[in-house]
């Protein structure tokens, strides 16, 4: 239904789906250029660190484009949205979720889609079928994680009202600095993002197994582990539900 | 003489009325000074990474490029060429441009005032605390103070030319409103961004695109006083660079006046 209604202005969808691509080519360049002066980065090439980048800009969109409800959360509880949410029989969750479904933010994952069918014949992977496998377990797994994240970002604003601009470096930043494994950042970093926020486990652990440098299939499946974020992300949305107090009529 | 110093007056009150309306927002603020800040880390964590990969190549001394870092995350309400809209398109919009033009004040130096405000005040409220982590930092990471106090009173400068160049660039793009009336033009803004070194410092750029780029309007924004600052240009370059950014500042405030005056002649309001 969505689709449908966003479809009826033809130009204006595929002239914001082209100015997203525009924009989140900035990113891009930004590594490109690093790399015309770097050949490699911890022992990551240039297609390497493109195939990397391209897994999580899909994951975020993915992720982006069922999350839009959550992004504005905060003005759906000041505007009272929320209230008739919660008088009517189906779950919050997927009410919030359906409806704000925006597909122009599906920009960001052609521009991705691309850069990746550039990187993955270059990066030096032999693509047989656990690694296409494991590129699959990436990209969805990503996108649940980035969904939990604005799930979260939401039930903070059951306390604060306001959007809380810090877990924009997880979210935005998630994508901004995803664009190198995250081991780059140093171990402090990693194990943060490997047992606090577990990205690191949809994209540098199955990413070491797909350029071939760790055999284990533990790697390969790494992705999967990470989705039990889900389970802390859902138990803190309905604390919040439950410590939710209307602002009026 | 006398109605001159008047206007003067006016302009700084509306400075004023702005700057402290700005101070208000404190909760917002140390939201966004943690954000800034661990954004500002995770940069130079990835420099870092690219410098321990092969550090002969790399463009800028570290200590330096630390330095630019970290004042661009202090500063960058200051230069970041998005956000100091003062309403001003929605005025252009919605027509209330008409009671604008019925006040006694130049639209331009009002709006151009304005816009200065907000991005001072805003950086007011955020520039000190991340400045004292990052001087207060370990070795590798933390901020050093620039070597003779003639490069910080050059920075002082710049950053204050900077502030110019980014604003009147910013009436430029409000002013393009009346043309295209069109609020909010994303893609000018990133392309903006980027050639002044708000994605990576231009001397990462390769070796032709980066002098072309140095010329441009773009890089007498934040580059200029982020690489002064930091010891990457100096001697007569810092001399150079701030001719650069006064030449700019003047062409764009002349753009500008003559593009605002044009438009005002035959803007039409609808509607009673």
């Amino acid at each position: 239904m969505h689709l449908k209604s966003q479809m009826q202005y033809k130009i204006t969808f595929i002239l914001n789906i082209f100015g997203r691509i525009i924009l989140s080519f900035a990113t891009v360049a930004g590594v490109l250029f690093m790399f015309t002066r770097f050949n490699e980065v911890e022992g990551f090439s240039l297609s390497q660190v493109l195939l990397c980048m391209s897994v999580v800009s899909m994951a975020f969109s993915i992720a982006e484009v069922f999350a839009r409800g959550f992004d504005i959360f905060p003005r759906l509880i000041t505007n009272g949205e929320f209230d008739r949410a919660l008088v009517r029989p189906r779950g919050i969750i997927f009410q919030i979720l359906a409806s704000h479904i925006e597909f122009v933010r599906l920009g960001i994952f052609i521009q991705a889609l691309a850069v990746l069918i550039y990187a993955a014949p270059n990066s030096g992977v032999d693509w047989t079928f656990d690694k296409i496998l494991t590129l699959f377990l990436m990209i969805s797994c990503g996108a649940i994680i980035f969904f939990c994240l604005y799930i979260v970002y939401a039930s903070f604003a059951f306390f604060t009202i306001e959007g809380l601009e810090f877990m924009n470096i997880l979210t935005y930043g998630g994508r901004e600095f995803g664009r190198y494994p995250y081991a780059i950042y140093g171990e402090g970093i990693l194990r943060f993002l490997t047992y606090i926020v577990p990205m690191a486990l949809f994209q540098y652990y199955p990413l070491l197994y797909i350029l071939g440098r760790e055999e284990n299939k533990l790697y390969m499946f790494a992705p999967l582990l990470s989705v039990i974020f889900v389970i802390p992300a859902y138990l803190f949305w309905r604390f919040g539900v439950s410590r939710y107090k209307s602002n009026g009529s | 003489m006398k109605n001159i110093s008047y206007n003067y007056i006016s302009y700084a009150t509306l400075f004023k009325i702005r700057f402290i309306a700005g101070l208000q927002y404190r909760a917002a603020a140390w939201a966004g000074i943690a954000t800034q800040f661990a954004w500002g880390f995770m940069e130079i964590l990835a420099f870092a990474a690219f410098y321990r990969a092969s550090p002969d190549v790399f463009p800028m001394e570290f200590s330096h490029l630390v330095s630019y870092i970290w004042i661009q995350q202090a500063f960058l309400a200051l230069f970041a060429p998005w956000g100091s809209d003062v309403n001003a398109a929605e005025t252009i919009i919605n027509g209330n441009i008409a009671y604008e033009m019925s006040r006694p004040l130049s639209i331009y130096n009002r709006w151009f005032f304005e816009k200065a405000a907000i991005r001072v005040s805003r950086t007011a409220l955020r520039c000190l605390p991340i400045l004292i982590v990052a001087f207060i930092l370990p070795e590798p990471f933390g901020m050093t103070l620039p070597s003779d106090p003639f490069v910080f009173l050059s920075f002082i400068l710049s950053a204050v030319l900077g502030l110019c160049v980014v604003t009147s660039y910013s009436m430029l793009d409000s002013i393009s409103v009346f043309y295209t009336m069109n609020r909010y033009n994303a893609i000018l803004v990133i392309f903006a961004d980027f050639l002044a070194g708000g994605y990576i410092p231009l001397p990462f750029f390769p070796e032709p695109l980066r002098k072309i780029a140095e010329l441009l309007p773009f890089a007498a924004m934040q580059n200029t006083p982020l690489r002064i600052y930091s010891g990457n240009i100096s001697g007569n370059d810092t001399v150079y660079a701030i001719c650069l950014q006064l030449f700019w500042f003047i062409i764009m405030l002349v753009t500008g006046k003559i593009l605002m005056r044009n438009s005002l002649k035959r803007v039409l309001i609808q509607g009673g």
